[in-house]
């Protein structure tokens, strides 16, 4: 324990080195600006960053790249309020309470929630980085294929009660997202399969991007202009320090999500199969599940915006985790990480820790450092990023469709892809109409390929034997968990509808 | 076209009286480095430590983005590099799934020996590897014996059906006469994860994906498939020593998509050679066991394909591609 806190000492001191201090600062707002522009995610922004790092000592390298991570991490929150469009695929989760609340004029209050959210997600995460990291290194280990599936129906299960009362819907939603998964390439055969009309580009499947920029960006655009009848009432939302500070005062209501939120998002981060996706999609599933008003989720709920941001946040701290000490990356912007520490030399693994703790504590004591640095920098951004809602609608709609389309081109470089966001999004706009939710498709799109090929890898391994899910003992109990979570909501509805006739009809 | 374009190109030569380097062909746009195989395996740790080693020596005007491409054992990469045809901005590093998928999977549509060959970078190795706690195990025949004694229930991690430790396996299987479950992952690096987690029995990991966790003393390799031993394994005898006959390497080369220009391809071999003959690229091979005699290009790595795809045929015709595919 005195160990651990000398070399954090020590690590906190090597983070506050001008130049370090320099990178965190620079990496922070270059990552809050790249995270916020849709198509341009962290992987990109590192990608590109990446020969900055050459100019300055390795240690200093790192903390800039981890600097820019956290800051995209946050800078996709910030589309997905203001614009309604997610800035990255972490950032899906966002947009389902972040959205409204800005068209309700909230978005202030919605960015401060995400911002002290990240904050406190980032914090406890490194916290628990600093405590833990070799026995969870060791603990990651005894996740093989089987504990992979199980967290996976864990993840479907917390969404069921995200459909509101109508869970029928919610799992047509899901099935309609695990049947876009599925299309491209099969994962173990690596045959083509489900390619619609013989469409060639359908092979490399359907991207989640393309998925998510076509239902929030375009359908839900439609919904609104159709709602309106094109007289959309957003508020423009002035800030002042005196809004900024009642703000703050509503860390309250969102605090326990938050914290929840932060150790599933770090656990899940450490996972080298999950990463910051999946755990904000489950973090906001659960935020859901307990909630006393889960009714209000999805209409602008303050502590929708919260857990997930926490979760994304803890995820990429936990995401470092088998980058360090395995050797895999937990997410594609830790594989550029990695990438990095090899040209310097550094071969992560399990002896990294204790042959260069000089690098190990600085990254360590820079993830403090760059928590504080990022918070600082968002809640002071805010009056700017709040400003894009003063525009007039008519001009900010337009905007909004090219960032779309921009986006989706940027990802993907292919016309195809821009096409089928199109039809996406159509498709996003009808099942909105008819009532169907369509954040389990999404998540469906995401978790899809994971659970397909732990659950395939588990079938191979246990020949055909699905018992194999309920005689190990993780699996077992994320199983039964799942279940849980699954009647949960189940009997909530029963219980309400009870209660409601007992009182007889009013 | 391409004697229009060497026309247009000198004729601005003049006009401009530019000296030759200038005029010379440079990307205009970020390069795709597409990767076959996923994060953290053998391809992956070379195209980021490239990668990096072209920004660090400032090599090219533009940068070098990574973009794992492993679905369907690289079929997924394939077809995006044959979709790309006439691009001067995407290169790929390959594998030997790079044979192996094609021959397989035969309405992919994907002829390899259309791509645009650019520079062999090295020829890895591979080496047999279990957890350092199996103590019954402690050389090729008590492995032998362990195997045969779990007969189905011994599970042997890989990077999918048709990727070259499926081969090896395959090869395995024939020349000792027993059968695994091969259970596939999605790259290199989470085999060698889930060797150490004890989720799979042994391995054919390439010596980069292991090094970190044989240095901490977490695995131990068995047998090496080289024709004679490496330096960074003095001491684990071959299997042709212990008279088996498998000797396999993986080929890391990289390649355009079909249809490159002649100036993009000459930029790229410069580029790859300058990487080929650098220190720090020497170093590497040596600490990962890589053999990196000297870089083919041009004519001679196409050849060089061309002569891999005839004995992957053989070898995938002699073990049988239900053997590799599992089916």
């Amino acid at each position: 324990m005195l160990d651990i806190a000398t070399l954090l000492g020590a690590g906190l001191l090597q983070a506050f080195e001008p130049l370090n201090l320099m990178m965190i600062f620079i990496g922070c707002l270059a990552g809050l600006f790249i995270g916020a522009m849709p198509g341009l995610g962290s992987v990109n922004g590192v990608a590109i960053l990446l020969p900055v790092t050459f100019l300055v000592p390795p240690t200093a390298a790192i903390i800039f790249l981890a600097a820019l991570y956290y800051g995209a991490m946050y800078g996709g929150a910030v589309s997905s309020i203001t614009l309604g469009i997610p800035g990255a695929s972490t950032a899906v989760a966002t947009v389902f309470d972040g959205r409204p609340m800005a068209q309700q004029g909230k978005a202030d209050q919605a960015l401060t929630a995400a911002a002290v959210a990240s904050f406190i997600g980032g914090t406890i995460s490194v916290v628990l980085f600093t405590l833990f990291a070799p026995p969870l290194a060791v603990f990651a280990l005894k996740f093989g294929p089987q504990e992979e599936f199980a967290l996976m129906v864990l993840a479907f299960a917390t969404f069921i009660g995200l459909g509101g009362d109508d869970i029928p819907k919610t799992i047509f939603s899901i099935l309609l997202g695990l049947v876009m998964a599925a299309v491209g390439f099969d994962i173990i055969s690596g045959q083509p399969r489900l390619i619609f009309f013989d469409f060639v580009e359908l092979q490399r499947g359907i991207g989640f991007l393309v998925l998510a920029i076509g239902i929030y960006g375009i359908g839900e655009m439609l919904w609104t202009l159709e709602n309106s009848k094109g007289e959309v009432k957003i508020h423009a939302v002035r800030s002042t320090w005196k809004s900024f500070k009642k703000n703050l005062s509503h860390i309250r209501e969102y605090l326990p999500t938050t914290a929840l939120g932060s150790a599933l998002g770090f656990f899940v981060g450490t996972l080298p199969a999950a990463g910051a996706t999946p755990a904000s999609l489950m973090s906001y599933g659960l935020a859901k599940t307990f909630a006393k008003d889960p009714d209000s989720f999805g209409k602008g709920n303050v502590s929708g915006v919260a857990a997930p941001e926490a979760a994304n946040n803890a995820a990429s701290t936990g995401s470092m985790l088998p980058m360090i000490t395995l050797g895999i990356p937990g997410s594609p912007t830790t594989a550029i990480l990695l990438g990095g520490m090899i040209i310097w030399g550094l071969r992560p693994g399990p002896l990294l820790f204790t042959d260069r703790p000089d690098f190990v504590w600085g990254l360590i004591g820079s993830m403090y450092v760059a928590n504080f640095v990022t918070v600082a920098l968002n809640l002071a951004l805010i009056p700017l990023f709040v400003r894009v809602l003063a525009m007039p609608f008519t001009i900010l709609t337009p905007i909004i469709f090219i960032l779309c389309f921009v986006g989706v081109f940027a990802t993907t470089d292919r016309m195809f892809d821009v096409w089928l966001m199109l039809l996406l999004g159509l498709g996003g706009y009808l099942m909105r109409k008819l009532n169907y939710p369509v954040a389990p498709a999404v998540l469906a799109i995401v978790l899809g390929p994971l659970a397909e090929r732990s659950l395939r890898q588990s079938l191979i391994s246990s020949r055909g034997d699905v018992m194999t899910f309920f005689e190990r003992p993780i699996s077992l109990t994320c199983m039964l968990l799942a279940l849980a979570l699954m009647i949960y909501p189940i009997w909530l509805g029963m219980r309400r509808r009870r209660a409601g006739s007992a009182s007889g009809t009013e | 076209m391409k004697y229009l374009k060497t026309l247009m190109a000198s004729a601005l030569a003049v006009v401009v009286s530019a000296p030759v380097a200038l005029a010379e062909w440079q990307p205009r746009k970020p390069v795709e480095f597409i990767i076959m195989a996923g994060t953290g395996g053998g391809a992956d740790q070379i195209a980021r430590l490239l990668q990096g080693l072209i920004e660090q020596k400032g090599l090219s005007s533009r940068p070098f983005i990574p973009i794992n491409k492993p679905g369907g054992s690289g079929a997924e990469a394939l077809r995006y590099m044959q979709d790309k045809a006439g691009d001067d901005h995407t290169v790929m590093m390959t594998l030997n799934s790079f044979y192996t998928t094609p021959i397989i999977q035969e309405d992919l549509g994907v002829d390899v020996t259309q791509f645009t060959p650019i520079g062999l970078m090295a020829m890895d190795t591979f080496l047999l590897w279990v957890h350092t706690d199996r103590e019954d195990i402690t050389d090729l025949d008590s492995y032998v014996a362990a195997v045969k004694g779990a007969g189905l229930d011994w599970k042997v991690g890989g990077t999918g059906s048709g990727q070259e430790d499926s081969v090896l396996t395959a090869m395995m299987e024939a020349a000792f006469d027993y059968e695994v479950t091969y259970i596939p992952f999605p790259g290199g690096g989470t085999v060698a994860k889930n060797l150490i987690g004890k989720q799979i029995d042994s391995t054919v990991n390439n010596p980069s994906e292991q090094l970190a966790f044989y240095e901490a003393g977490d695995s131990k390799p068995l047998v090496q498939f080289t024709g004679e031993r490496m330096a960074a394994f003095p001491d684990v005898p071959t299997a042709r020593e212990l008279g088996v006959d498998i000797e396999y390497y993986m080929q890391r080369s990289v390649n355009g998509p079909p249809g490159m220009s002649a100036e993009a391809v000459e930029f790229y071999t410069n580029l790859f050679q300058t990487l080929f003959d650098s220190a720090e690229w020497q170093d590497f091979c040596v600490s990962d066991g890589l053999t990196c005699d000297g870089m083919l290009n041009g004519a001679d790595l196409a050849s060089f394909h061309a002569s891999q795809v005839e004995a992957h045929k053989k070898l995938i015709a002699q073990v049988g591609a239900g053997a590799i595919t599992g089916e």
